[in-house]
Formats: structure tokens, sequence, C-alpha cells
């Protein structure tokens, strides 16, 4: 992720507020999988799911 | 045992740098070289077209291997950017080649297209004997259409690149090869008739980089070799950065990694070729020691193949 001072509110898409781009995005699902023990299938690599705090949440929530 | 014999590429003269592009789509030469590692790429001028790149990269492939085209079986053309939906170019390549006997087969596939074509001559080498695989692009008459999009006008050149895949001999033994195709993301980049290329940007490098180390790390399973012993990785020369998550992704520095896309920038199905021919130029093969190849394109299609000298 882009270093930015101010956090993101929970619904705020982190590709338009410039946190996160293209190449960032697969460090972060990297970092999700390592941080829950949890392996995020292909299939789920959307990045729609990964576009906010929220979003990031609920697929969290979704995989249990 | 089937083999590669040797490899061959065309590159037009013409030098477009991140300034001249730059000005037509809006966007700097540091934009450019951040985004991607791209810092000049080639345009083919107009009387050449993908016919005529993919001969002379393959009259390039030919004489290095010592073989004459009325040995060819097969030759196989992978393009997404030729002029026409139908013939496609290989009929044509063929027959200008002077591979009168060979029969001709089209890989509309772009990016992921010569590994395909690879993948494939190995399993019909037995049947076919010597098969001529080329990737040819001339993207430069795609990438200017209007509405145009910095993010991807910025990325792409011309070019062609060869292989001769043989059942006879060659430099290196192909030892594995893997290839797949997922519909699902069919939308994400693709070119339809008359208008830009699309892409999700986000999702070709989310996918990519997950897909192109899953199928480098099958070969090698399947193969019985380990990452650590692989001399060269010859990945189509999508982006710098896709190239560099790659190697973090198998545990590899990036200087295994060759890299020509500084200087090409992205040539779709062609880059791997041009990469393997310069790579092979520069010192290439050393016996013993394996070398990787892995693509990944529109469709999603994507695969990887190890070979041994």
């Amino acid at each position: 992720m882009s270093k930015k001072s101010t956090s993101p509110s929970p619904e705020e898409s982190l590709f338009d507020s410039g946190l996160l781009d293209s190449f960032a995005l697969t460090d972060l699902v990297a970092e999700l999988e390592k941080q829950f023990g949890i392996r995020i299938p292909d299939a789920d690599l959307n990045p729609r799911k990964f576009d906010s705090v929220e979003r990031i949440e609920e697929y969290l929530t979704s995989r249990g | 045992m089937v083999y590669i014999r040797d490899f061959g590429s065309w590159i037009p003269p013409r030098i477009v740098t991140n300034s001249e592009i730059g000005e037509q789509i809006g966007a700097s030469h540091e934009w450019i070289v951040n985004v991607s590692g791209i810092e000049e790429r080639r345009f083919a001028s107009d009387h050449e077209t993908v016919e005529s790149m993919a001969v002379r990269a393959s009259k390039d492939c030919l004489y290095r291997s010592g073989i004459g085209p009325e040995a060819v079986g097969m030759v196989m053309v992978a393009s997404g950017s030729s002029g026409r939906a139908f013939p496609g170019p290989a009929a044509i390549v063929a027959k200008r080649l002077g591979c009168e006997s060979a029969v001709a087969l089209d890989l509309p596939m772009a990016s992921a297209g010569s590994l395909f074509g690879i993948s494939l001559a190995s399993r019909l080498a037995d049947r076919f004997g010597e098969i001529l695989v080329v990737g040819a692009e001339k993207m430069s008459s795609i990438i200017l259409r209007e509405p145009m999009e910095r993010g991807v006008a910025a990325l792409f050149g011309d070019g062609a690149g060869a292989c001769l895949v043989s059942s006879k001999a060659g430099k290196a033994k192909i030892l594995e090869s893997v290839i797949a195709s997922d519909g699902s993301y069919a939308d994400d980049l693709k070119l339809e008739f008359e208008k830009p290329i699309t892409m999700n940007g986000r999702s070709v490098i989310l996918q990519a980089s997950r897909k192109i180390p899953a199928a480098i790390q099958t070969v090698l399973e399947r193969s019985g070799i380990s990452v650590e012993s692989v001399g060269a990785f010859l990945l189509h020369q999508a982006n710098q950065n896709l190239i560099d998550k790659v190697a973090q992704a198998i545990g590899v520095t990036s200087n295994k990694f060759y890299s020509n896309i500084r200087k090409y920038g992205n040539t779709s199905s062609a880059s791997m070729l041009i990469a393997a021919a310069e790579w092979s130029r520069e010192g290439g093969f050393q016996k013993g020691v394996p070398v990787v190849f892995a693509a990944f394109g529109a469709g999603f299609h994507w695969g990887a193949a190890v070979v041994k000298p």
C-alpha cells in the first residue's frame, strides 16, 4: 500500500483514494492470507471484493 | 523426446520513446517507467505486416537452427493483431517461407500464444517433425485507436519471435509444460473489431501474479526440478513490475528473469520468443541447467514449460 497519513473510511475506495494500486493489491491479498490463515482461491480474486475496508471485512466474514 | 532447436526474432528499427508516445496519450516518461518499466518500444513501418514480421523472425530461426523450410512439417503463428479475421497469418507465413509441405495453424491468442504453441508443438512433434512456432504482433496499428487509455497505449510495441520445436534434436529437451484457460475473465482483456483494447488491469495483475507462479511450480514439481536449480526464467514481457512479483512469489531473485521490456515494451505473443532469442544470443543454454518459460494473457490463457539442455 502506498503511504498516506489519513486512514480511509470503511466505505472509501482504496483504489480511488490512491491507497491501493494493482500491484499493491497482490501484496494486500497475500497479507490477508497470512494474517487470517486462509487461502483465497483465484476465483475470489475480484478486485472489487478488496476495494474498501468494508468490502474486505465482508469478504473475510463470508469466509468464516 | 522433443527438443527446442533454436530461436529467432525480428524487431522494427524505429524506436518510439516514452516522450513520443507520451505526447499522444498524455503520460510522462516517468509515469510510464513507474507503472511498467518500459522506456521505449518499436513501431513497424506502414508496409510491415504481422505476416512480414513473422517471416523475418522465422528466417532468422531457421538459419540459426540449420534447417531449410522444406523440412518444416507445421507452422504455428500466434497473433492478436492480425489484419483480418480470416485467413490468419499462418498459411501466408508458411507459403512465403517456402514450407511447401507444412500444415499451418493460427493461434489468435495474444500474449499466451507462443507458450501455447510450444506446449502444443511438444505434443505434436512426433507426428509433424519440425514445428515452427511464431509470435508476431503489430500492436501499433491498434493502440492508438480512440478512445485511448494511457495505461494501455503506453505498454505495447511491435515485433516477432520464433522457435523451432523438433522431434529429432536440439539445444534443450522439453521436459514438461502446462497450459490452462478460464473464460470467466474474457471481458477483462479484449480487443474487439475496430475498437481499442480494453483492460481491467487490476484483474489482469491479480490473476497473473497468482497463476504464473502456480504454473511454474507445477511444471517444476512434475519434472522433479527445484526452483533454485533453474538457470533462467523467460517470461512473456508484460510488465516489469509483474515479472518482479512473479520472481518474489516463487522466491527467486529478479536477475534470473530475463527482461528486455525496457526497450521493446509489451509485444504480446511475440515477447517471450523475442526475449528467448536475445537471451540465447547472449549466452543462452548451459548444459544441464533447466530453463523455464511462462506466459499469461487475454482469455485468460496461461501456462509454463521447463526445458533442459
